[in-house]
């Protein structure tokens, strides 16, 4: 009942005009976003914190801007896989395998409403999860002292990688960069610089928004200088939507399919290091293999586009569990929001849930409105969001690249960070490359310091002792999932992963046999 | 050697090189007579132990190469990045809206647009921005002579 109380004071938190007027702003620009060629949930809200920051919106105004923002480019990422065969993010690949046939079929609408209700239901389904499950996890991690917390930080790095990582050296190599990264500055403990050289502008430390917008946005830019791939994907191509609601009949039929694969995804995002990729293959291949007597999955069958799209949804929503409740995400989707509330000023974990419900609840009451919003304006207006996909590159970039820069300058006024955020686009763009993941460096430079501060106080209150790192149980067991969570993707990485491709290919490949 | 890794190789070398240099300046950092039980340097000694790992293992077991470009296509970055950077230079000197006219017809005109609709799309591109950041929402830009 304490539950409800909480949730109710949320919506009242949320439910003012402006609040509303913020979720819709967001809902539609976050769907245009992912829509976009190029640009996904996480570099999207990257370039838009500097700017909500730099607007002066309070914590919870901001909040709901930007989750808003990071929802819609979700169901924004669904339009290209379903009408383009393009997934805009690894999540959305399995999308594609019957949401892009269906598309073929002059189903495209019904494809693309149908995705859209599957992700409310994953989304809503999962926010309810996260309101049971996270206030019991913050019971458990309010008995967590320094040496858990230490723990539990390098559980977060060595399964942000996920089951399906094929290179854990650089995954390490990341995290121990973003880590590194972080320690610029003057040391909060003793007040002595370092790794500064003598900088005057490095004291205050890297700023992790400038490095955000580097690496995420203005490495994209340079991607696609690279590729000189200034014309639309679209281009060319006759996009048809037919009906744009989905039969009743249809929904009914999906409906099972979308109770199994939440659950899934959810449980999916709860876990350490499985992650919203993950979630959308498992539920995928159950429903597949529940579901699929005829043959009909890879060839169009609404299920099949029902599964992974609930899946997905519902692991972004469990991903949330571990960010607020513990303040460790355990996905690169959620380290984007953790840097959101960082920028506010607000640490996610157990405190939050005592000294600020208020944030919390407004945030969780946020996640239900920015749903609805999304549902509510991308079933009408689905044939505007698909014209999106026009936009070819060689002016959208040129926007990116200028909307960060005025975001990071607005922030400090000073040429020094926009060098920085360069210097950070082309590391990016060098890294990408090389396939070493973002994601890690991002959460290094976010919780580096919190890390290095809990092994400090830890150490401290056992008179110098290290061992006092391994000294409890929980510890302990914290310490076991590091390890095998690291371990396991080199021993099954490259399994899981080219099962996930293989699945994509195959459905390729039969949908080639089938023009032909 | 085999070429076809040679990237990895390269990348974990660099790697290794920056995880010493990253312990020599945390080996330097200056100790404050009131520091803790673990002190400033520790935790970064750790990290520069395992990026030089990370590193190690990443020259030892490369992944294949990715496809490099021709060095035209690597001469169009650094062009791009040189452009960014005179655009930091010379945003509060020129102001926010010559500025972004300048670097945004640049990238427009590299990404594939004809000379004249460059232009176009560049001043349009700036203009927009001025007027839905500055004007609308009352975001503070960098002000050049003109005051604009």
């Amino acid at each position: 009942m304490d539950t409800l109380t909480h949730l109710a004071d949320g919506f009242t938190i949320a439910l003012t005009w402006q609040n509303l007027g913020l979720a819709l702003l967001g809902a539609f620009l976050g769907t245009i976003i992912g829509a976009l060629p190029g640009l996904g949930p996480s570099n999207g809200v990257a370039i838009l914190i500097p700017l909500a920051f730099s607007l002066g919106l309070g914590a919870t105004p901001a909040l709901i801007l930007l989750t808003s923002v990071y929802y819609g480019a979700m169901y924004g990422g669904r339009i290209s896989s379903i009408l383009l065969n393009i997934p805009g993010d690894e999540p959305a690949m399995m999308t594609c395998l019957d949401g892009h046939p269906m598309a073929k079929k002059g189903m495209a609408g019904e494809a693309l409403s149908l995705s859209g209700i599957a992700s409310f239901v994953g989304s809503i389904v999962a926010t309810w999860g996260l309101i049971l499950l996270a206030p019991q996890l913050v019971k458990i991690a309010l008995l967590f002292g320094p040496a858990e917390y230490f723990a539990l930080f390098t559980l977060a790095f060595a399964t942000l990688g996920g089951v399906s990582s094929t290179n854990q050296a650089k995954s390490a190599f990341a995290a121990a960069l973003g880590i590194g990264l972080a320690m610029v500055g003057v040391d909060t403990q003793t007040g002595v610089p370092r790794f500064t050289f003598g900088e005057v502008h490095l004291y205050d430390g890297i700023d992790f928004l400038v490095a955000i917008v580097g690496l995420f946005a203005l490495s994209e830019v340079f991607l696609f200088l690279e590729h000189r791939h200034g014309a639309s994907d679209a281009a060319g191509k006759k996009i048809e939507i037919g009906r744009i609601l989905p039969p009743v009949k249809m929904i009914k039929d999906t409906s099972g399919t979308m109770i199994r694969s939440t659950g899934i995804g959810f449980l999916a995002g709860v876990l350490p290091g499985a992650g919203a990729s993950l979630g959308s293959f498992l539920a995928y291949a159950l429903e597949k293999k529940i579901s699929d007597k005829d043959g009909t999955f890879g060839k169009g069958d609404p299920r099949g586009l029902a599964a992974p799209e609930a899946g997905n949804n519902a692991a972004a929503g469990g991903a949330l569990v571990p960010m607020l409740a513990l303040g460790v995400p355990g996905s690169g989707t959620t380290a984007v929001l953790l840097a959101v509330l960082l920028s506010l000023n607000i640490t996610p974990g157990p405190l939050l849930f005592t000294q600020n419900p208020d944030v919390v609840w407004g945030l969780i009451a946020a996640l239900f409105i920015a749903n609805f919003m999304l549902l509510l304006l991308n079933i009408p207006m689905v044939g505007l969001f698909t014209r999106i996909l026009m936009v070819p590159p060689r002016i959208l970039m040129p926007i990116v690249a200028m909307v960060s820069f005025v975001g990071i300058y607005g922030i400090s006024g000073s040429s020094f960070d926009l060098y920085v955020m360069i210097g950070f686009g082309m590391l990016g763009w060098v890294l990408r490359k090389l396939d070493v993941p973002l994601v890690p460096i991002i959460l290094g430079t976010l919780l580096g310091n919190a890390m290095e501060s809990n092994l400090r106080r830890a150490i401290a209150i056992s008179d110098g002792d290290w061992s006092a790192l391994f000294a409890s149980p929980v510890s302990l067991v914290l310490w076991a999932v590091a390890i095998a969570g690291f371990l396991l993707p080199i021993v099954v990485g490259k399994v899981v992963k080219s099962r996930m491709h293989g699945a994509r290919q195959t459905a390729q490949s039969e949908e080639m046999d089938a023009t032909d | 050697m085999n070429t076809r890794f040679l990237s990895d190789r390269i990348f974990g070398l660099v790697g290794l090189a920056l995880a010493i240099g990253y312990a020599l300046s945390a080996r330097a950092i200056e100790e404050s007579f009131l520091s803790d039980a673990v002190g400033p340097k520790a935790f970064p000694l750790i990290i520069a132990a395992v990026l030089g790992l990370a590193s190690a293992v990443i020259v030892l077991r490369p992944d294949p190469d990715p496809v490099w470009l021709a060095l035209p296509r690597l001469a169009e970055i650094g062009a791009a990045i040189l452009v960014m950077v005179l655009y930091a230079r010379f945003l509060p000197v020129a102001g926010f809206v010559i500025a972004t006219a300048f670097a945004a017809t640049y990238l427009t005109w590299r990404l594939g647009s004809r000379p004249i609709a460059s232009v176009v799309t560049g001043i349009c591109i700036s203009l927009g921005i001025y007027a839905v950041f500055h004007l609308a929402l009352g975001l503070s830009l960098a002000r050049g002579p003109l005051g604009f």
